[in-house]
């Protein structure tokens, strides 16, 4: 049977962890990370998880060990955040180029200067190109679900890719909710043993992580941008067998509402389920409105997108990052650059906030619902707008 | 650690090639004669994590590798904290029944710049951890791969070519750092140094440095001729002669008891040393 029991995602992503049974853990405390390693190492300390707790220096040498220990054939899971991600970036490449599948929590936080540890996707949109899968949460119940099919999907031996699962640093990382927790029996039907094709092993020796001349590099690096493109059949299949096994399932591309609404927002991570609710009250108001949750990020659902928002008159999409000196925020360049060759396909209109833990509330998200279908009737020469900023703001296309 | 792990002399090792021929290391490179010597003091039995530089360069172009021992290259900076994973994983794979019960030696191998610059953190973080593992660091006083640049393991009034001597300098201006020391500081079971001018010493201690429980690290002085300059037919005797002179000392430290190697009654003078290392000629040995 299982439970219904009160955790916050930190811990829900910890318990995922110990589940699928991991073999290694290496991580570097970082707010607000913190609970995740922290949770993992007393599990460790009790017999509760047998597997090997590494208390590294820093990041990098946390996803550093991972390579090393995933090269072995050992599931291999870390946790980190905003800055903490960055400076593991260089090694982020490596993972995904040498295909070893280590998972990793990201609990999204702002970047430097000036220091925040509160929440934005900042580090995850600097992330999106080192060729791991990238999934966002929207709560804790998610966390764990999302933690187990990472292993699940990241390690099928058609995929052997790291996978990063998101969730909002603060706004879930801390906030205790009812998870459903299954039966060991359950995830162990759902998460078969790693066995990692490519081990190193003194009876078969292989060099791994070679260099590759440029009569080589550039075709080692398509067939890779190939396998993570490929990752998404095997991510839905995987949702699907899910949520056969626990009774939840999951989609790359979520839509909340109506299928044939006017004007849809398109939001990301905790944001969603605020959004919902002023999704809700414009609804009961009798708005045509709905929302697109955006699960999965890498390997970015164009087809998914597409289909979800073609028959759409206006998507509002919301950013928590700024790319800067960029055309809009990260989601939105990308949800632009999605349909820029349809024939028939909404007016996109972008909104950027929520940066460094400033809360969105159900009324700004309905000012932004409001606000994006002004702009869009009456046209804009900004490619973004800010929501509760204060002073001028502009994001003229000059 | 007792003298039976000491067994490398004429006659006793092995054919076997772990390192295979047809690598594209310079002629006359002393770094690449240590490695192949360090491979046959381990064994098969071994798991090799390389740091970015000459040796990861000159062995594994692909679609071709020089190794026939497992090994893995990651990054530059990290090769300590890749082998912390290797022994970790092995261990704990090994206690869950998923891996059959066998020492498996986990090897890190990296350069000057790699273990005393950019990946110091990291070795000094799989030292305080005691991972049980070898650290080899194979030193030839500064960035060779790169084009001989200065690290900090570049010895006093060399020149390089981010430090050269010029009207108003000498070269590089300040001491060499001693890893070897700052191993020792970690309180680790096993350090020594050694230099494939003598090859069973050196030998004897990789496979001392294998077999000990716990970190164990190695610094290999490794004549360059690209780097410093000197014939291809010299790596030898310059190795030689930078221990006969006690610039570069051939010692050990087995659970913190310092032992001399080569112990001469009387070092050689400087001045025997040929104007190598990349140094300036006006510098000469005399300066000292």
């Amino acid at each position: 049977m299982s439970k219904r029991v009160g955790l916050e995602a930190s811990h829900a992503a910890a318990e995922a962890a110990r589940m699928a049974d991991v073999d290694v853990i290496a991580a570097y405390p970082i707010t607000p990370q913190t609970h995740i390693p922290e949770r993992l190492a007393e599990m460790v300390a009790d017999g509760e998880l047998n597997a090997a707790y590494i208390p590294v220096d820093s990041e990098h040498s946390a996803m550093s060990t991972c390579l090393g220990a995933a090269a072995v054939g050992a599931r291999t899971f870390t946790a980190t955040a905003g800055p903490g991600l960055e400076y593991m970036h260089n090694v982020l490449y490596v993972a995904s180029s040498m295909r070893l599948p280590v998972v990793m929590t990201v609990a999204n936080r702002a970047l430097s200067a000036p220091l925040s540890i509160w929440g934005d996707h900042s580090d995850a949109m600097g992330s999106r190109d080192t060729g791991w899968i990238q999934i966002f949460c929207q709560n804790s119940q998610e966390a764990f679900d999302m933690t187990l099919c990472a292993f699940r999907v990241g390690e099928d031996p058609g995929v052997l890719l790291p996978v990063m699962v998101h969730f909002d640093g603060f706004h879930l990382t801390h906030v205790t909710e009812p998870v459903i927790l299954p039966e060991q029996e359950e995830v162990d039907r759902f998460l078969p043993k790693f066995h990692y094709p490519f081990a190193l092993d003194p009876d078969k020796p292989m060099s791994l992580g070679a260099f590759a001349p440029p009569d080589i590099y550039p075709e080692a690096k398509i067939a890779q941008e190939m396998a993570l493109r490929k990752s998404k059949t095997v991510i839905i299949q995987e949702f699907q067998q899910f949520g056969d096994i626990f009774g939840r399932y999951y989609q790359p591309v979520e839509l909340y509402g109506m299928q044939s609404a006017k004007t849809l927002l398109l939001t990301m991570g905790s944001f969603s389920e605020t959004a919902k609710i002023a999704i809700d009250t414009k609804k009961n108001n009798g708005e045509s409105v709905g929302l697109i949750n955006l699960r999965l990020w890498r390997p970015f659902p164009s087809k998914e997108l597409f289909q979800a928002i073609k028959s759409t008159e206006v998507l509002v999409v919301f950013d928590r990052c700024i790319s800067f000196g960029g055309p809009g925020g990260p989601v939105s360049s990308e949800v632009r650059s999605t349909l820029y060759n349809e024939k028939e396909k909404p007016k996109v209109v972008n909104f950027i906030g929520g940066l460094g833990g400033r809360d969105m509330s159900v009324e700004d998200f309905e000012y932004v619902i409001d606000r994006g279908r002004e702009i869009a009737e009456k046209g804009s020469d900004e490619l973004f707008e800010t929501v509760g900023i204060r002073g001028e703001v502009t994001g003229t296309r000059g | 650690m007792k003298e039976k792990s000491i067994k490398f002399g004429k006659n006793l090792v092995t054919t076997e090639e772990f390192l295979a021929a047809g690598h594209s290391f310079c002629t006359g490179c002393g770094e690449v004669l240590a490695v192949r010597l360090a491979c046959k003091a381990l064994g098969r039995n071994v798991i090799i994590a390389n740091a970015t530089g000459c040796i990861e360069v000159c062995t594994s172009p692909l679609p071709v590798t020089s190794w026939r021992v497992p090994w893995i290259h990651t990054l530059f900076e990290n090769v300590a904290a890749t082998a912390s994973g290797i022994e970790a994983g092995l261990k704990i794979l090994t206690k869950k029944g998923r891996v059959p019960e066998r020492d498996i030696k986990c090897v890190a191998i990296a350069g000057d710049g790699g273990t005393s610059d950019i990946g110091i953190q990291a070795l000094s973080g799989a030292f305080e951890r005691n991972h049980d593992f070898l650290y080899l660091c194979f030193d030839n006083e500064a960035y060779m791969n790169t084009g001989i640049q200065r690290s900090s393991a570049t010895p006093y009034g060399a020149s390089t070519t981010t430090a050269p001597a010029g009207k108003l300098s000498i070269g590089q201006t300040t001491w060499k750092k001693n890893l070897p020391e700052i191993a020792v500081a970690h309180n680790i079971p096993y350090i020594a140094t050694a230099c494939p001018s003598y090859p069973f010493d050196l030998m004897n201690k990789v496979k001392k440095g294998g077999d000990v429980k716990g970190p164990a690290y190695v610094h290999i002085f490794s004549p360059c001729p690209t780097g410093w300059r000197h014939a291809s037919d010299l790596a030898i005797e310059i190795g030689r002669l930078a221990v006969e002179t006690g610039i570069f000392p051939l010692y050990e430290v087995e659970n913190g008891r310092y032992k001399l190697n080569i112990d001469r009654p009387k070092l050689r003078p400087m001045k025997s040393m040929p104007n190598s290392r990349p140094r300036p000629p006006v510098l000469q040995l005399d300066f000292f």
